[in-house]
């Protein structure tokens, strides 16, 4: 140590200026952690509230909990509509750090196609950035396991489980249940969107949605802590959701099922209807389609081809089909014939196989001339008149009824407007009058074209939805219900409405009733075929109509259109005849005739006896 | 001296008889006490910010007791062979410095680490202790205050290492060092001529370079450096995360291990730089002022140590170690509060690491040497 050098040295100055700096570094010290002290004050005392809101915001996220769809059952509880566990990958853009790097990952992961990818933005597009999208549906059990073990690697995906809408019956229901499929850009902008977060699906045609507040139920709630990366660690609290009811059909699967074979190839609608109650026992509209393909999304091959195909699948011909429905009207005007004193039952017309009115030199034919040459018998009573379908009896009836008289007679039936059941896209049909031609086509009304609506055809027009219910007025004689596809909800019977009732006298009732018993159950009956082996009885009444023309744009196919020019085939029936069980329509399109019907009926209400007899129900 | 002292006639028995344990350990117990309720209060804390995780905290009680050896064993080093062994230490701290760049292990895109196969360490950090000793001893061979040549050297021996460590680069280690010589040029009794020369010709030379000479990038790097809640996503989400974690924590805290942003992983680097944020949300700003508590205890401590030195050496020495301890807490608290520029700062004694606790912790020990030495002469 230079001892030498330190003695030269003035200490005490040296310690008085060190003292000096020391003096102002604790006063620097001082100054320092005072501005630090009153950072952190500011921060947690001033501002506490607004940090300690945001340090929630950061944690806690509102999730939306869907609601189960409320299932779709048969009287019998068999599931028609069900809920499908599915698991489905969704991406939380928020938290995703580069897309692209993403994207690329999963693609090596799972199979994702580029309409996945499109659908996904469309669909992050309306949603917030903390939401989570769905990427890709249905997801594999190998898909499953590869995401789940990759995890760490994919900052923002997330796996949920939900349900997914399944209709195990395919073609079978497609008509009387409808489906549910992806929610578009134009019902989004329609639904309350905060009841349906977290819902992709939603009802887009018949019960589906006709029932779609019920079967959705009510979304619940959630409060979520997530950590950084958008990780569910625990729930906080929660309000849960109302789970959709549960729909039981009057539906009867047996009953449908056997309706949807009887009919085999051939395009047409059968509507069955518990006369009792109104409600639908079945409906079926052929050909369907299976709603399955619509529920994620009906790719466009699909599409078109449902779409273009000449047999219409989409079409549901039971309640949006429009028929004339040719002589099963001809027991209603014959009771309105009755009641308004232009005829009685003993009344005769001469038959001759044809009719002119007075003063017109044309003749209006009868359709068994071109069979037999001749009239149904010298003299038709309406007994006869209905058992054979004879068309000059009407006719007759009808040119002295007047139109006006017979759209009054047949409204309360419920022809020209819609039912009313619980059913999307029902048509109203016509029941023409002399109004209804001059607001819909401005001209007059001819006395001839009474006689056409009178047999049922020229403009009058129907679904097979509205002659079922025609028919369930004649079989209760009077009284009747509006038709309805839903009996309970969540066990609950939703009760039925009754129609306002036709009123006549009880012994027109039996004149009416006992000429559609000799349909089936007479040799000389329309029906007649299908009266053999019976152990119940049926009252019924066939019906064939004149298709008119084809459309323009059809492309022109010899064998086609013969096929397209036949006649439709009808016929109802109700049975059995003094304490009705069930009644049914059945159209048979281009059918020829209304053989290509009566054997369906007859098929249908087998159905329905042989089960009660087996103590079914 | 020293030998003098203890071989006085007739004063051994006595002498001898009243050293206590500390005394004979050289162990300044006013030090020793909030420098253990900080490390062990910080083992607390680092629990949580490790998310209970006990691995971390074992391995960071085994980085105290390696630190705490170190303090223990620099506390019997002799201040006077301290400063004659200073040009040395120096000398190597450079040498490694140099090495840096051409041997140096990477990590985070810079190049700060030598490697000796077991113990991988930081240059820098021994240029941190090495620095003060360095330009104290270069004062204890001129006058002061500093005339200008002394002074000169003095800086010079400041910019070297700095220069060493920019280009790493850290330009916060940098800083940091440079801090340690100037705070001994300070204490020396730099003239505030000089000083606030200094602070007037940055300003001066500043601001036309910022308004001619940097490129738009640059000044868009200083800015995200002054105000990083500018760059949202970048820079500016830890300093939003940790705000809101302190802000939250409010008076009381919300607990220990309950902390949301640190346990949610919201704050980032919540066992090291921002371990503050950490304390601040499960004490609330009860155990941020008990914590601001303890450092001034240690660092009034340290300047008591100085100003009761017996020699310049011990009294710059002293001054300097305390206020670049000063810095490091003010440093660390100012930048997790969003007050300072965001450099890599832990928080002294109780970010998880063992390198910035061992230089600590030496440096305390020097001080304690400084403290115990001047009792001995007492005696």
């Amino acid at each position: 140590m230079p001892a030498g050098r330190e003695a030269l040295r003035d200490t005490h100055r040296e310690a008085a200026i060190n003292g000096a700096r020391v003096f102002i570094a604790i006063l620097i010290v001082f100054v320092a952690l005072s501005g630090l002290a009153w950072r952190y004050y500011r921060l947690q005392i001033v501002e506490y509230d607004r940090f300690l809101t945001q340090s929630d915001r950061n944690r806690v996220r509102l999730e939306a909990i869907p609601p189960k769809r409320g299932l779709i059952l048969d009287r019998k509880g068999r599931l028609l509509a069900s809920n499908e566990p599915s698991h489905r990958l969704s991406v939380v853009v928020e938290r995703v750090p580069d897309w692209a790097v993403l994207l690329d990952k999963l693609h090596g992961m799972i199979a994702l196609d580029d309409e996945a990818i499109e659908r996904f933005e469309e669909r992050r597009r309306r949603r917030r950035p903390y939401d989570a999208v769905p990427l890709k549906l249905q997801l594999s059990d190998e898909e499953m396991a590869i995401i789940a073990v990759n995890r760490h690697d994919l900052p923002g995906v997330t796996i949920e489980a939900q349900l997914t809408r399944y209709y195990p019956y395919g073609e079978l229901l497609s008509h009387a249940v409808g489906y549910v499929g992806r929610i578009n850009e134009r019902e989004t902008a329609e639904i309350d969107e905060a009841a349906y977060r977290g819902t992709l699906h939603i009802g887009k045609v018949g019960l589906e949605k006709w029932y779609e507040d019920t079967l959705h139920g009510k979304v619940g709630f959630q409060n979520v802590e997530t950590n950084a990366h958008g990780r569910v660690l625990r729930v906080l609290d929660s309000q849960p959701p109302v789970d959709g009811a549960d729909l039981q059909l009057h539906l009867d699967l047996d009953i449908q099922r056997a309706a949807f074979d009887a009919l085999g190839d051939q395009r047409g609608a059968v509507v069955a209807i518990d006369p009792n109650s109104g409600g639908v026992l079945a409906l079926v509209s052929k050909p369907g389609y299976d709603s399955n393909l619509f529920v994620n999304g009906i790719s466009n091959t699909d599409y078109s081809a449902l779409r273009n195909s000449r047999d219409t699948p989409l079409l549901n011909r039971a309640v949006q089909g429009q028929y004339p429905p040719g002589s099963t009207v001809k027991p209603m005007f014959g009771l309105a014939g009755l009641e308004q004193g232009l005829v009685t039952p003993e009344t005769t017309v001469p038959d001759p196989g044809w009719y002119t009115l007075p003063g017109d030199s044309r003749r209006y034919r009868d359709w068994i001339l071109r069979i037999r040459g001749t009239g149904h018998a010298p003299q038709v009573n309406l007994q006869m008149a209905i058992a054979e379908s004879c068309d000059v009896y009407y006719y007759d009836l009808a040119r002295r009824m007047g139109i006006d008289a017979m759209a009054e007679a047949l409204s309360p039936y419920g022809f020209g407007r819609r039912t009313g059941l619980d059913m999307t896209s029902e048509k109203t049909g016509i029941l023409p009058s002399r109004a209804w031609k001059r607001s819909a086509l401005g001209q007059p009304w001819y006395p001839g074209e009474s006689l056409s609506v009178g047999i049922g055809q020229g403009y009058m027009l129907a679904t097979p939805l509205q002659i079922a219910q025609a028919t369930m007025v004649l079989a209760n004689r009077g009284t009747s219900f509006v038709p309805s596809l839903v009996w309970r909800m969540n066990d609950k019977p939703v009760g039925f409405e009754a129609r306002p009732p036709v009123l006549a006298t009880p012994a027109h009732w039996n004149a009416v009733i006992a000429g559609m018993m000799d349909v089936v159950h007479t040799r000389r009956g329309t029906a007649a075929k299908i009266g053999r082996n019976l152990t119940y009885t049926i009252a019924g009444k066939t019906g064939t109509s004149q298709v008119i023309g084809i459309a323009q744009d059809e492309v022109y196919d010899e064998d086609e259109i013969a096929e397209r020019h036949r006649n439709h085939g009808l016929f109802i029936a109700f049975a059995p005849v003094d304490r009705p069980e069930i009644v049914v329509a059945v159209l048979a399109e281009n059918g020829g005739g209304s053989s290509a019907a009566y054997p369906v009926a007859r098929a249908v209400l087998d159905a329905w006896f042989s089960e009660t007899q087996h103590g079914g129900l | 001296m020293a030998d003098y002292d203890r071989t006085l006639p007739g004063s051994q028995q006595a002498f001898s008889r009243r050293k206590t344990l500390s005394q004979f350990l050289h162990l300044d117990l006013v030090l020793l006490t909030p420098l253990l309720v900080l490390v062990i209060g910080g083992l607390v804390v680092l629990y949580s910010g490790s998310d209970g995780d006990w691995g971390t905290v074992t391995r960071q009680l085994r980085n105290q007791a390696v630190a705490f050896s170190a303090m223990l064993f620099a506390a019997q080093i002799r201040l006077d062979t301290y400063r004659r062994w200073a040009p040395a230490l120096f000398l190597v701290s450079i040498c490694l410095l140099v090495l840096v760049p051409f041997v140096g292990v990477g990590a985070k895109g810079a190049q700060r680490w030598l490697s000796l196969g077991v113990v991988r360490f930081q240059p820098s950090e021994i240029m941190k202790l090495a620095m003060p000793l360095m330009v104290a001893a270069w004062f204890t061979r001129h006058t002061i205050p500093p005339k200008p040549a002394a002074l000169a050297g003095a800086l010079g021996l400041v910019m070297v290492p700095a220069a060493l460590i920019v280009i790493q680069p850290d330009l916060g280690t940098s800083l940091l060092v440079a801090a340690s010589g100037l705070f001994v040029i300070f204490m020396a009794g730099l003239s505030w001529w000089y000083i606030f020369g200094a602070v007037g010709l940055f300003v001066v030379s500043a601001w036309p370079a910022w308004l001619f000479l940097m490129k738009d990038y640059q000044k868009q790097r200083v800015l995200t450096l002054l105000d990083p809640e500018s760059d949202k996503l970048g820079a500016g989400w830890n300093i939003i995360q940790s705000k809101t974690a302190i802000g939250s924590g409010g008076w009381s805290g919300k607990g220990w291990m309950q902390g949301t942003q640190s346990h949610l992983d919201f704050l980032p680097e919540s066992q090291t730089d921002f371990i503050i944020a950490v304390l601040a949300e499960e004490f609330g700003l009860r155990g941020v002022l008990i914590l601001l508590l303890v450092y001034l205890l240690i660092i009034l401590r340290g300047f008591w140590i100085g100003l009761k030195a017996q020699t310049g050496f011990g009294r710059l020495l002293a001054g300097a170690i305390t206020l670049t301890f000063f810095v490091y807490v003010f440093v660390n608290m100012g930048m997790v509060a969003g007050i300072l520029p965001v450099v890599g700062v832990p928080l002294p004694l109780v970010s998880f690491g063992g390198t910035s606790m061992v230089t600590l912790l030496l440096g305390f020990g020097v001080l304690m040497a400084i403290s115990t030495e001047k009792r001995v002469i007492d005696q």
